[in-house]
């Protein structure tokens, strides 16, 4: 007997028995919507999370010198020299994985700003920073390359500085502050960030060419630290890998010797943090699949009913020449058929109430294809794993028996 | 005559037992026959006297304990399940006492049937050879009507065309008119009759003696053995007996 035919019988049967294959179907439903809207539910709080670390800059890699024993003795980054500005550069020239390359070097001090002063941090960067850190300028403009080569005395500042030295309200665009009696004017105020998840401040800082930190308040010419972002996140490693080849080579490091530098990436970060919501996610899947499986036992239940109700029609189908294979197919069909339909039923459900989650408790949701294709491939197997037992018991009927069941 | 050239079934020395508790049970006790090819034979007996087990046998649904059994030349004793119902597709039409259509089902649908498990058919070539057989049964005006919605009659003429559908070697009816009403009986029958006359075999399994008036041969069993088996040589009309019936004028 060929599949056209016996999905037709399959149909059929259904047909006669409507309401008892919705309600066996209902298990199914049930227990698919569920896995999908809990999937949805745990997939979306990750990604909530995703994109508060992306915010920060997930893609963010950080170089800093470190490593360097002098007779033994540890040292530490801050005092280190290793980093120079040709690293930098030789970075920015030779890799294809980075998007933005920013020297770092930093200065801690008192702000100062006619009656108002506060302690905070000036980095000297070059513009790339911006876009490595995600930061917006929203008053005035960020300084130039221009400003960066002539170590032009000029800052943008975040919005903190602004609430606390300019009281007045009035505009700090084109105003004059010092840093460490440097005088700094501001071309531009940063758009707020607000506190990121570790509960930093990020609106507390000043940024300034770091030509400008160089040379008139540290008077140094090394650098501190180089920032970068990967190009996508995915390429984080690889850009890793390149970047600690280049400065290999620069350092002229050997192959025994150890990096005098540490290179981290947001990415660890960011992977640590959804640890926990995967966590989650498989706990809300687990107690959905569970449902799945009682409308599982559910279909196991009907099928066996409905072995026994067409006990008759199995011999007649047996002594007409149906062999023991086309009945086991013929229920197993069955029972595959009312999984899969209660596949793609519990499938819409699920996708509408996880919306219905959204916008009634705004909750994040995030649907992805791999979870309904799971549910489908769960489901099949569901029929055929709960429908094989009946059915199997269906073929193994003796039709003389069957024949004259009452 | 030339007995062996049409020899549909034949039979040699069958044994069946079965195991009962600690107890074997004898229903079929070196029974052999020979049926020809369009004999119209009545096998008849008491409860107990083993002609259920033996149609079960002749139908390929059981193999005998001992002895041998031919179907249409064909060794049934040593065919595995798949294979014997294979043969049963394609060599035998059984009738049943409850005719066992499919519930909700078009007429043309329960006789396309036994088709089905053919592969050597299409849906096209199913439907014309259903519709053909429901025609040699007086069905023609009736293709689409479902079992539900038909008289006993009706419903064993059906399963009579879903008998006929595969042109089987032989025709197994059990108690065929056992669930109708004198006059639907004799309907049944002419049409039987009628068959046999087209030159089919038929093998009628019954426990009405009345019936092996109008078979050509007539076998009893008794306590798992032949008892007798004879020619009918006045073969009765059942359509002249059905003429003569008083019809129930109802209104």
């Amino acid at each position: 007997m060929n599949g056209t035919n016996l999905l037709k019988i399959a149909l059929r049967a259904l047909a006669n028995n409507k309401m008892r294959g919705f309600l066996t179907m209902l298990g199914i439903i049930i227990g698919v919507a569920s896995v999908i809207t809990m999937l949805a539910i745990g997939q979306g709080s990750k990604k909530s999370i995703q994109s508060q670390i992306s915010e920060m800059g997930s893609n963010m890699i950080m170089i800093q010198p470190g490593g360097d024993m002098r007779g033994g003795v540890r040292q530490s980054a801050s005092s280190m020299e290793t980093l120079k500005l040709t690293d930098f550069e030789s970075i920015v020239n030779e890799t294809r994985y980075l998007s933005a390359v920013s020297p770092t070097v930093n200065s801690s001090g008192q702000l100062i700003f006619g009656a108002n002063n506060k302690p905070t941090t000036v980095y000297g960067v070059n513009e790339a920073y911006l876009d490595i850190r995600r930061y917006e300028v929203e008053d005035g403009d960020m300084f130039t390359s221009q400003d960066i080569a002539t170590a032009a005395k000029v800052c943008v500042v975040g919005k903190t500085v602004v609430d606390e030295l300019f009281t007045n309200g009035e505009n700090p665009v084109g105003k004059v502050i010092r840093f460490n009696k440097i005088p700094l004017r501001i071309v531009g105020v940063l758009k707020s960030k607000g506190y990121n998840s570790m509960g930093m401040d990020q609106d507390d800082l000043i940024l300034a060419p770091y030509t400008t930190i160089q040379k008139r308040v540290l008077a140094i010419t090394h650098i501190q630290g180089i920032n970068a972002s990967a190009i996508k996140e995915e390429y984080t490693d690889q850009a890793i890998d390149e970047i600690t080849e280049i400065l290999r080579r620069n350092h002229k490091l050997r192959e025994t010797d150890e990096d005098d530098f540490t290179i981290r990436s947001m990415e660890e970060m960011s992977k640590m943090m959804t640890t926990t919501t995967d966590l989650m996610t498989v706990l809300l899947a687990a107690v959905a699949g569970i449902s799945l499986l009682v409308g599982g036992i559910g279909i196991m239940n009907i099928m066996y009913v409905s072995v026994t109700e067409r006990t008759r029609e199995i011999g007649l189908r047996m002594s007409i020449g149906a062999k023991g294979r086309d009945i086991l197919a013929q229920f197993l069909i069955e029972s595959i058929l009312i999984s899969v339909t209660g596949g793609i039923i519990g499938v819409l459900f699920g996708v509408g109430a996880a919306f219905m989650v959204n916008i009634l408790v705004h909750f994040p949701v995030s649907i992805q294809a791999w979870t309904i294709f799971l549910s489908f491939a769960v489901c099949t197997f569901t029929g055929v794993f709960f429908g094989w037992y009946p059915a199997q018991k269906a073929a193994q009927l003796d039709p003389i028996e069957a024949i004259r069941y009452e | 005559m030339n007995k062996e050239k049409g020899a549909v079934i034949r039979l040699e020395n069958i044994k069946r037992d079965f195991q009962v508790g600690e107890e074997t049970v004898h229903a079929l006790r070196d029974v052999s026959f020979t049926i020809h090819e369009g004999e119209f034979v009545t096998i008849m007996g008491t409860s107990g006297s083993g002609k259920s087990t033996l149609l079960n046998t002749l139908g390929c649904l059981d193999t005998p304990t001992a002895g041998e059994y031919f179907l249409d030349g064909i060794s049934v004793r040593t065919m595995g399940k798949n294979d014997r119902a294979t043969l049963r597709n394609r060599k035998i039409g059984f009738v049943f006492q409850s005719y066992n259509l499919l519930a909700k089902t078009t007429a043309v649908e329960n006789v396309e049937l036994p088709l089905m498990y053919n592969p050597s058919f299409n849906a096209a070539a199913r439907k014309e050879k259903a519709i053909e057989s429901l025609k040699a049964v007086g069905l023609g005006d009736r293709l689409q009507h479902k079992s539900n919605q038909m008289s006993g009659g009706q419903m064993q003429r059906v399963a009579i065309a879903r008998a006929l559908v595969n042109d089987p070697a032989v025709i197994l009816a059990d108690e065929a008119t056992g669930n109708l009403d004198t006059r639907t009986s004799y309907d049944i029958l002419v049409l039987f009759q009628r068959l046999h006359a087209e030159g089919r075999t038929i093998i009628f399994v019954t426990h009405n003696p009345e019936i092996a008036h109008y078979s050509s041969r007539n076998i009893q069993l008794k306590d798992g053995r032949v008892v007798s088996d004879t020619q009918n040589e006045h073969i009765q009309s059942a359509a002249e007996v059905l003429a003569k019936l008083p019809v129930e004028i109802d209104n």
